[in-house]
């Protein structure tokens, strides 16, 4: 019996890899669901989301089928957007340890701002298999700081099965300006200030000697011999630079949009004192476009950052003083910022791995049952793993909602998606059917039991 | 947020008990209270002579804190050892559990009455592997005493001896994750790590004074990779597993001898084998892959001692019957995996597949996160069962963070379960400790209020916080 379920396993599990292989979007109705937008508002009983030629066209309640749309009825249960994660590494690396197949810091580079993770996302990892599974369509994804304080730019993937995982290349930079900036700078906050500023005054007068195209003009990529997709800004022309410079020419030309504001710079720092020293540096480079990451010491700035206008990726749990950057934190971060009127997302890089992003969600929910604690009501809990991170990475209205134009990215749940018992059973990636197996799935079913009585357990797959 | 969650392997490379009863009977090695006075000298031969270990050196000066007698009523009841009570009563007074049943339970007229209607009560939660205090908050290198990583081999070290008692993480674990013991173990840098000891979640101005009284001690050993590579990286053995294994069994070899002759010179590390060997001190194996756990069970069996629980254990469901037939516990994360080779193969269903299995199953936390959630890691897994058609009941996937740690650590008959005569370690949670929205309300250890939520002053605040930015507030 249990060879016979084995094979009935393997094969639903072929016939949906089969399914979703040509990449075509298909028209499906999802009704009779208990609908989450993902714009902050509470679910809606009896919903109907529907999603044509990869797009959501209408979400809500009383939305009439579309005679001939494929129909697939939730009965009642929990359906929501794809959920964004950001800040992560995902497509970046196999094994933590095993250095050969990660590629998530480049210590020994003599790059920093110009590291592009683009072209080296693999859709094949398994984390991203493990992710989508979990719900996760999409994310953000960047190389770490390591030899420099400048982490590299970061994509905007989806975690759809196919072989073109990038949406959005160099969609970020990401730079350190906390503690750990201070050691790789030489060993003091003071120096990476210093750092910072001359390296956007360099690329300041760098992109203009160069002439480096404005934001309109460095759309389309241009392609090398080589195939390989490339910064146009990298081919900008050869440009004699004084010899006092810090900065490589690939460095300085990639902070060019950062400097005029074209791309966003994530500031990842904990301390209240760091981030309104971060804050300030508007004044100085009024173009940038700030996003802080990190922030557990936020909640002590939050009028200050509500007033600069700068969203936060926040830590949500961290409540303990890790470092002498963060004495303040406490799980009450988020909530007392949203309070504020700070635009919040979820951090996920700040949990064991991105799928916890539900749970963390749950966590902030269940501290508005805690006296003297600040949580989030639950729809401003899963907007904060969905429309806020899309939001904050510039796709507002396209990813993390149900809406018309959104992309459709549609998760039907078994049951209450912030809550730790539940996980996705069907996922959509811009109408597309996803697969949910992965090695996880099939160590699983291997093990369903230890019966090695006919054949050992390497025949079992 | 330090960019390694997700990313690099822990910062802490990082028969059941019972053989050293509740009571700490003479000669066994615990952690119990000292009863004989500091002498310099024997006072018979006027030698030099330093306390033996059977006059437990370090012992425990904890003593319960004032409590009334309380009861809760009208609560979800989930009593550690599988049981559940709807409607349920527990009374407890003079720091101990006097009485747990339905809604006719007795209780006394003059006694504090809780009304737990909605609410849940179960044990304190115990967490069989933290580092609490040897890697303290904040985590920084001069407080980085989790390992002494200078020889693959030093059980001659009491992971006591580096314990911190203002580590404020103790305060989360006992305000967020209704902690109320809790193994703190060396870390996995060397193939035999040194002592555990068992801590009471009560803040105190000394080790001595969290020391669980009559628990036994903990011996921390280490399969795999992190030994190898510490060692390795330094050109020294062992460089390999069939190295750590070499190295495993000459110590024990050595130990041997040392038990065997009848007045050797003492020596620290020795006289801890010679308490595993005895029975005294519990293997706790930090190991992840299911071969390794095999060869390490074969080894105990040629050596004389026993495992009691392996850590980590990412692979443990591949070898379910064996570690039943050998009685080990395995003690497991919900949900960590990928971070090292060898928990490439960790998945949601190995605490399920292990209960199916009928082997002992541990939820634990090697984090001082996580410890803040054991309860929700325990969800996770029990769900990742039933999705697979294991249906594994709240009140058994309770055990797995009560009763089942408590035994594994040699103190079950102690606590880890709400049982008459026990010790009043208590939780009342808001709702159902299995849901993410669910907090503990109020922590007993042994019958004393330690902390609620409703009482800002009843919350502790470590020496190191005071003072701070966010001190006192509900973290």
């Amino acid at each position: 019996m249990k060879r016979l379920l084995t094979s009935l396993a393997i094969g639903a599990a072929s016939a949906l890899a089969l399914a979703s292989t040509p990449a075509l979007a298909q028209d499906v109705a999802i009704t009779n669901a208990k609908l989450v937008l993902g714009d902050g508002s509470e679910p809606i009983e009896n919903g109907t989301v529907i999603v044509r030629g990869g797009e959501v066209v209408a979400a809500g309640a009383d939305i009439p089928v579309p005679v001939g749309t494929t129909s697939v009825d939730a009965e009642g249960g929990w359906v929501t957007p794809g959920l964004f994660a950001t800040v992560t590494t995902l497509g970046l690396w196999d094994v933590g340890a095993v250095s050969e197949s990660n590629d998530q810091r480049a210590y020994q580079s003599p790059f920093s701002a110009a590291l592009d993770v683009a072209p080296i996302v693999n859709p094949n990892s398994q984390h991203i298999l493990v992710h989508r599974a979990a719900g996760i369509t999409r994310a953000a994804t960047t190389t770490l700081p390591s030899a420099s304080i400048f982490a590299g730019q970061g994509a905007l993937i989806d975690l759809g099965a196919d072989p073109e995982p990038v949406m959005r290349p160099r969609a970020f930079q990401m730079v350190d300006m906390g503690e750990a900036a201070g050691r790789i700078a030489g060993g003091s906050r003071a120096a990476a200030h210093a750092l910072f500023r001359n390296a956007l005054k360099e690329a300041q007068s760098f992109g203009e000697a160069a002439r480096i195209p404005g934001q309109s003009a460095s759309r389309r990529d241009v392609r090398t011999g080589d195939d390989v997709p490339i910064d146009p800004r990298l081919a900008g022309r050869e440009t004699d630079r004084p010899g006092d410079v810090l900065l490589t020419r690939f460095d300085a030309a990639a902070l060019v949009p950062v400097v005029r504001g074209e791309q966003k710079l994530y500031v990842a720092v904990e301390r209240a004192a760091d981030i309104r020293a971060v804050l300030a540096l508007k004044e100085e480079f009024p173009q940038l476009d700030m996003v802080l990451v990190g922030a557990s010491e936020g909640w002590l700035a939050a009028g200050d950052i509500a007033r600069a206008g700068v969203p936060v990726i926040a830590d949500s749990l961290d409540d303990l003083p890790t470092g002498f950057d963060q004495l303040a934190a406490t799980q009450s971060n988020i909530g007392r910022m949203k309070r504020a009127g700070v635009t919040v997302a979820i951090n996920a890089a700040a949990m064991q791995n991105p799928r916890r992003l539900p749970q963390y969600a749950g966590n902030l929910v269940a501290l508005t049952r805690m006296p003297g604690a600040t949580g989030l009501s639950w729809g401003e809990a899963f907007a904060a793993i969905s429309s806020v991170p899309a939001e904050i990475s510039g796709l507002g209205g396209r990813a993390g909602v149900l809406a018309p134009g959104a992309m459709g990215d549609v998760v039907i749940w078994d049951g209450d998606p912030l809550e730790v018992t539940s996980v996705p059973t069907r996922v959509f990636i811009e109408g597309v059917e996803q697969p949910m197996d992965s090695h996880q799935s099939r160590l699983r079913e291997r093990y369903r039991d230890l019966d090695e009585s006919e054949l050992p357990k390497a025949y079992d797959w | 947020m330090r960019f390694r969650g997700q990313v690099a392997y822990p910062a802490r490379i990082g028969v059941i008990a019972g053989l050293c009863g509740a009571l700490a009977l003479a000669g066994c090695t615990t952690t119990g209270s000292a009863s004989a006075s500091a002498e310099r000298a024997d006072s018979d031969t006027g030698d030099y002579a330093a306390k033996t270990e059977d006059e437990a050196p370090f012992a425990s000066t904890y003593r319960p804190y004032p409590g009334i007698a309380t009861a809760l009523v009208g609560a979800t009841v989930y009593d550690g050892k599988g049981g559940m009570i709807a409607n349920g009563t527990v009374f407890m007074s003079g720091g101990r559990i006097v009485a747990v049943g339905g809604p006719d339970t007795p209780i006394p007229q003059d006694v504090t009455v809780f009304d737990g209607t909605g609410k849940f009560v179960t044990p304190g939660i115990i967490d069989i592997h933290s580092h609490l205090g040897d890697y303290p908050s904040p985590s920084v290198d001069a407080h980085s005493d989790g390992n002494e990583a200078t020889s693959p081999t030093t059980p001659d070290v009491w992971a006591e001896h580096s314990v911190w008692p203002q580590d404020p993480g103790f305060s989360r674990a006992l305000a967020n994750g209704g902690i109320t013991a809790l193994q703190i173990l060396p870390g996995s840098a060397n193939l035999m790590g040194g002592r555990s000891v068992t801590l009471k979640n009560v803040p105190a101005r000394t080790v001595q004074g969290m020391k669980f009284p009559g628990a036994p001690y903990g011996f921390k050993m280490a399969c795999g990779e992190n030994p190898k590579r510490v060692y390795g990286n330094r050109g020294r053995k062992p460089s390999t597993r069939m190295g750590n294994f070499a190295v495993n069994r000459q110590t024990w070899l050595e130990a041997i001898d040392y038990a065997n002759s009848d007045d050797p010179k003492r020596d620290l590390g020795k006289e801890t084998l010679k308490g595993v060997l005895d029975g005294e001190i519990l293997v706790h194996n930090h190991c992840y892959r299911a071969d390794e756990m095999a060869l390490v069970m074969d080894m105990a069996t040629e050596m004389g001692y026993r495992v009691t629980a392996f850590h980590h254990a990412v692979e443990a469901y591949k070898i379910g019957d064996l570690l039943r037939e050998n009685d080990v516990c395995s003690a497991i994360w919900a949900d960590w995996y990928g971070f090292k080779m060898e928990a490439y193969d960790g998945i949601l269903e190995n605490a399920a597949l292990l209960q199916q299995a009928g082997a002992c199953v541990v939820i634990h936390s090697d984090d001082e996160n996580d410890i803040q959630r054991l309860n929700q890691e325990a969800a996770k897994a029990q769900a990742a069962g039933r999705r697979m058609g294991m249906e594994i009941s709240d009140a058994t996937v309770i055990g797995w963070i009560t009763l089942n740690a408590a035994k594994a650590m040699g103190i079950g008959d102690m606590t880890g379960s709400l049982e008459e005569g026990k010790m009043a370690d208590v939780v009342l949670w808001n709702g159902d400790p299995l849901s993410v929205y669910s907090r503990p309300e109020k922590v007993w250890i042994d019958g004393a209020l330690m902390f609620d939520a409703a009482d800002p002053k009843r919350r502790p605040v470590s020496d190191f916080e005071l003072g701070q930015p966010g001190a006192g507030d509900v973290k």
